[in-house]
């Protein structure tokens, strides 16, 4: 029978079905970070079990971890307790892990497939929702709860009901400037932020397929922002070329035959989905959220909606409460919006390529004088050092913009990147939500491109009004 | 686990969609290594008037009292009404402890984001999916009797309000097992270790990079 790639991932990890269809799956990649895996280390003490498998489990230490010198360690004692917890759990168990001063720590989701520790055709999980990002590989990834963390340290598996099948088609070619992160939003516009829950989503059409590995990254890691656990894109010659060569991607013989296998990880020709979505590509443009859900999305060029236009009451009362919360009047245009900060970061978009094309619009042009800070945060020290080697970093800095330590930083504000109440900020990273960047905190969602031409602007701008 | 056989109690009404894990509990709460003590800062920001953060004592902040669980007989809640997507976003477990540790025994909305949703089953915590129209006319009764108690009856699979079946939720049959039993997934788990094992060898044999 015709399979969709899902279908087959999901096949090839079930080890024993329940009668009401509920399965155990077998997990190949367990990413662990200090935030939600503390309870589920303790559980496993307290109920005196060990790991099933210790070399399927990678570490790291990102949320909490300052941006700034970090020679002094960690300035936040209870930040520092979770650090230094992860830090003992992962000797105790033996566990692999980048601390926080190894070259290789960085965002847990930019560093798995950096490392070639995410595959293609794996079973990838962690206790974190962005864990999506990884079925970019073509592989089954998603996030898990602290108690599935602890289930997965002792048992290798997970009690999982069987998601439905989506497909997303982007079909045609997107025009020049509009990037993954502008292809996702339009997506999730057009989904909405609930549209996708209960389904695995693959990713499809000509303007997915000619993404490089961190464009298709970048649309995955937004996949649960449209609700769905998982998101995922087929094997191509652009996955194996990314895979190739990487610290944990097999080589020489067995390469060969892992590559034959990952050729499969595609949907077959005829296989049905239960849900298909189409989206012209020609017709997306820059996008620049207003609200406080992910869904609360329009173009660059367009005004801030109006909720008396809204049919939908509950969705209308949303809307007025987003507005009221983010200090915006109906019928603004967004490049009106003034801005106080710009965020460039998060495991949306802190990949080499996301700082390329920053740099692309700061070079050589300076950071408007409205602005209070404006931050690059690198996806991990790798990302970091390609950077400096290709002198980005200055074209940064003498922009005027920060140059900081791999973390998930202002993302979420756990240190002491943050937002003030009622601070306004043009950020790369995924989540809108009231307070997501510090408590009051306005955010907007963007490309690099376009967090770059606001730090430049000082308020939303396309990167040809510069 | 704490099972989960019948529960009465007074429910609160929270009414707005995407009620996201951030705001059920802050990040600055997450810094904890525990399970335990989130409760106090369950919807911190909307809860509070003044910040807060690990080390502040919430007995010395100033309560919202726009803010329905401010408010009596909420305060006392045990069941929680909410509209579409509940736990969206991130996926801490965290809101999950805080809404236990709040009190909370079963949450009730017309839909839940998946990982939320999975996390409630491992604490103990019920969540209910009920017709968007069904929980319009909850929100209505509770405006009109503010104090109202709803029976969540697990076993039968049914919400009553007043004596009266006013609706039937669905759940998976492997699920309900657990939660009436108070079962550990981890236990019932390694009663297939062998199967694991035998999953290993042959998955050993067709992808041996994986291993
Ligand atoms: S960068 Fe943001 S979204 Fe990504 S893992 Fe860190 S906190 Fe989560």
């Amino acid at each position: 029978m015709a399979k969709t790639l899902y279908d087959k991932l999901w096949d090839d990890h079930v080890v024993r079905t329940e009668d009401d269809g509920t399965a155990l799956i077998y997990i190949d990649r367990h990413l662990v970070h200090e935030v939600t895996s503390p309870q589920a280390f303790e559980g496993l003490r307290l109920a005196g079990r060990k790991p099933w498998r210790t070399n399927t489990i990678v570490a790291v230490p990102d949320h909490n971890v300052p941006t700034t010198d970090r020679s002094a360690g960690i300035q936040d004692p209870v930040a520092k307790i979770q650090v230094e917890t992860l830090d003992k759990n992962c000797r105790e168990f033996g566990l692999t892990e980048f601390s926080m001063n190894d070259v290789r720590q960085g965002i847990v989701h930019v560093i798995g497939p950096e490392q070639g520790a995410t595959l293609p055709g794996m079973t990838v999980v962690c206790g974190d929702s962005h864990t999506s990002t990884h079925g970019a590989f073509g592989a089954l990834a998603f996030g898990i709860g602290t108690s599935e963390v602890e289930h997965v340290l002792a048992t290798q598996c997970l009690m999982q009901n069987k998601s439905r099948n989506m497909l997303v088609s982007v079909n045609g070619k997107v025009a020049p400037g509009v990037t993954a992160k502008d292809i996702v939003l339009a997506i999730i516009g057009e989904l909405g932020t609930a549209g996708g829950t209960g389904y695995a989503i693959e990713f499809g059409g000509e303007a997915i397929r000619d993404l490089s590995m961190e464009g298709r990254m970048t649309v995955c890691n937004m996949a649960i922002e449209a609700g769905a656990r998982a998101g995922m894109v087929a094997v191509d010659d652009t996955t194996i070329e990314y895979v190739r060569g990487r610290p944990y991607a097999p080589s020489g013989e067995m390469l060969e035959k892992a590559e034959k296998a990952w050729r499969e990880l595609h949907t077959d020709e005829g296989a049905v989905f239960d849900k298909e979505v189409h989206i012209d590509a020609t017709a997306i443009k820059p996008q620049v959220t207003w609200g406080t859900s992910p869904e609360m999305v329009v173009a660059i060029d367009a005004v801030v909606p109006d909720p008396d236009n809204e049919a939908d009451k509950v969705k209308a009362d949303g809307m007025r409460k987003a507005l009221a919360y983010m200090g915006l009047e109906a019928g603004t245009p967004i490049k009106d919006i003034a801005v106080d900060k710009v965020f460039i970061g998060s495991c949306t978009n802190s990949r080499i390529e996301d700082l390329r094309a920053a740099a692309e619009v700061a070079r050589g042009r300076k950071v408007a004088d409205n602005i209070k800070l404006a931050m690059v945060v690198p996806g991990s020290g790798l990302v970091k050092k390609q950077a400096e080697s290709e002198g980005l970093d200055q074209v940064f800095i003498e922009a005027g913009f920060e140059w900081r330590e791999p973390g998930c930083s202002m993302c979420l504000a756990m240190n002491a990147d943050r937002l003030e109440p009622g601070e306004r900020c043009a950020s790369t990273s995924n989540r809108n939500f009231e307070g997501r960047q510090g408590q009051g905190g306005r955010t907007h969602l963007v490309s690099p491109a376009l967090a770059a031409a606001a730090a430049i602007k000082g308020r939303f701008a396309d990167t040809t009004d510069l | 686990m704490q099972a989960f056989t019948q529960h009465t109690g007074i429910v609160a009404p929270l009414d707005r969609p995407n009620v996201d894990t951030d705001a059920i509990i802050p990040k600055q709460f997450l810094k904890s290594i525990k399970r335990t003590g989130f409760g106090p800062n369950a919807f911190d920001d909307w809860r509070y008037l003044d910040a807060g953060g690990p080390d502040i004592d919430n007995s010395t902040r100033r309560k919202n009292p726009d803010f329905v669980l401010n408010q009596p007989p909420f305060d006392k809640a045990t069941i929680l009404l909410a509209r579409e997507n509940f736990g969206c976003g991130s996926s801490r477990e965290h809101a999950v402890w805080a809404l236990v540790d709040f009190g909370f025994r079963a949450v009730i909305a017309p839909s839940f984001a998946d990982i939320f949703y999975n996390n409630s089953f491992k604490n103990g915590l019920l969540p209910i999916v009920l017709d968007a129209d069904i929980v319009d006319d909850l929100f209505k009764r509770i405006a009109a009797k503010p104090g109202l108690e709803l029976s969540i009856d697990l076993e039968k699979q049914t919400v009553s309000c007043e004596g009266e079946v006013i609706a039937r939720f669905d759940i998976d049959e492997f699920r309900k097992h657990n939660m009436l039993n108070g079962l550990d997934d981890i236990a019932l788990t390694l009663q297939h270790a062998d199967e694991i094992r035998a999953y290993e060898e042959r998955r050993g044999q067709e992808a041996p990079w994986l291993f």
